[in-house]
């Protein structure tokens, strides 16, 4: 198990390799489909938000709000990140992003996009909102909830040892595609 | 407000908050089947964990709350009007409460206000019986396992389906191979050989409201049932595509009459969060029974 810190540097994360499994505490803000689509059409970050040396969270959390304006995080698990792939390379590289969480996986422009910027992906264990709401300490900030709504709006979230596993590393490896590439063979061979 | 509603609403706390008993037995055999120390095991053992937390805290089992897909089995003059009203309410409710996500999106304006009610939300499927009984069977279908679902037409040259069995097989074991881990498996397979474009993925997602354990009655269907069974799980794609032994955790397929020109083969993936309940309910809409 490796404990990452944010914020990250480019040598920490080069350092990672497909199948590590690691724990990441600090400071990081979710944002999917509407998020991605904003920032691909040149949209900018709001004051307060910055993915360098960060992490973008694909999760669209169950939010609930104390009386006090404060917020609960009471489920919030990765979304699928297959999604994301025509925008994520371009987003890794003018923001800065060091780490994507999600699930499911990436296509080979943001495996390219990891192995030139330095920048990985991290896989969490999909549909375990629970476990993984447990890991966010703290909801700082919201922004563009009311534009995207709540799921799709950027949270910013303190976590604590949040688990989730190397999936593409910053050298041009990808378990989906080597999982891909067995499965497909052994199909061949039982079909 | 009603009897009905307040069983509605626990109906969906439930559903979203724990996880069928069939499917647990399942994931807990695939726990125990996972190789020791591996990444395959460690997310099964989150999994797990996750499962007996929400349980506790009577929380989402995942963010991803899905479509609501209500189906009501009623008597004859049963009101439907007014069951598909109450629902309305009772989802509402439900989403205040937080037991569902702000989950529903308008297409044309990409709007989300926040109550889950819209075209189509939550959808209610009717069906009479003859008997006195009201039974409600509740889905939460997530978006990323519906997103791997797949519909084929028949015969597939690249896939060397033809119109027969064997053909579906294909095509069925290319679902699981195109969906990895994606679904967020290891996951359910329910499936329809035949009828149209939209009975066919209706069935599709019927059959997942069979009992993990259960055998299918017709001979042909069981026995590809256990063959996709078998050759999915050898497949290697394992827990949330990590590699592993367990890639699907059951498949539920039935067959539906097709015109001559058309032969689809629809494929629901459940993830699995499998987020499935129901109930027996009097006629003044009280909870008698658990169905699952």
């Amino acid at each position: 198990m490796i404990k990452l810190s944010l914020p990250f540097t480019e040598e920490k994360i080069r350092a990672l390799k497909v199948g590590d499994a690691v724990e990441v505490s600090g400071v990081v803000f979710t944002g999917r489909d509407a998020v991605h689509k904003y920032l691909h059409e040149g949209g900018k970050l709001p004051p307060g938000v910055s993915l360098r040396d960060g992490i973008i969270y694909h999760c669209g959390p169950v939010m609930m709000q104390h009386d006090d304006g404060s917020w609960k995080c009471t489920a919030a698990g990765p979304t699928t990140s297959i999604r994301e792939e025509p925008d994520q390379g371009q987003i890794i590289r003018d923001f800065g992003v060091r780490a994507v969480i999600g699930k499911g996986g990436m296509g080979d422009r943001t495996l390219a996009a990891c192995k030139e910027h330095g920048c990985v992906y991290l896989h969490g264990v999909g549909g375990a909102a629970q476990v993984l709401a447990e890991c966010v300490k703290k909801v700082r900030n919201v922004y563009f909830l009311k534009e995207f709504g709540s799921p799709e709006a950027i949270w910013e979230l303190e976590v604590e040892n949040f688990p989730a596993v190397v999936t593409i590393d910053a050298h041009g490896n990808s378990l989906h595609r080597e999982i891909f590439a067995a499965s497909q063979a052994k199909l061949a061979q039982l079909i | 407000m009603t009897m009905l509603h307040d069983s509605l609403v626990e109906l969906i706390r439930r559903t979203s908050a724990e996880i069928p008993d069939d499917v647990l037995q399942s994931i807990l055999a695939a726990l125990e089947a996972e190789k020791k120390g591996t990444i395959a095991e460690a997310a099964m053992k989150i999994i797990e964990k996750n499962i007996e937390l929400a349980k506790r805290k009577s929380q989402p089992i995942c963010q991803d709350t899905g479509s609501v897909i209500f189906y009501v089995d009623c008597p004859v003059g049963f009101d439907q009007i007014t069951f598909h009203e109450t629902a309305r309410e009772a989802v509402k409710d439900a989403t205040k409460k937080g037991f569902l996500r702000q989950n529903s999106v308008d297409s044309l304006t990409g709007k989300n206000d926040g109550t889950n009610l819209g075209p189509g939300a939550p959808t209610v499927h009717f069906h009479q019986h003859r008997t006195e009984d009201v039974q409600v069977r509740l889905m939460l279908k997530g978006g990323g396992c519906e997103n791997v679902g797949a519909q084929y037409s028949l015969p597939i040259e690249k896939l060397h389906a033809n119109r027969d069995l064997d053909g579906c097989r294909k095509v069925i074991l290319d679902a699981v191979l195109q969906a990895q881990g994606k679904g967020c498996g290891p996951g359910v397979l329910g499936v329809c050989i035949g009828g149209d474009r939209a009975t066919g993925y209706e069935f599709s997602k019927q059959q997942l409201l069979r009992l993990i354990p259960d055998r299918n009655p017709v001979p042909e269907l069981d026995k590809l049932e256990q063959d996709i069974f078998k050759t999915a799980n050898e497949l290697g794609i394992g827990p949330m595509g990590f590699g592993g032994k367990t890639t699907l955790l059951g498949v539920k397929i039935c067959a539906a009459n097709r015109v001559p020109a058309s032969f689809f083969v629809s494929v629901s993936y459940m993830c699995w969060a499998f987020r499935r309940q129901g109930v027996s309910l009097s006629p003044a809409g009280k909870i008698e029974k658990w169905l699952y």
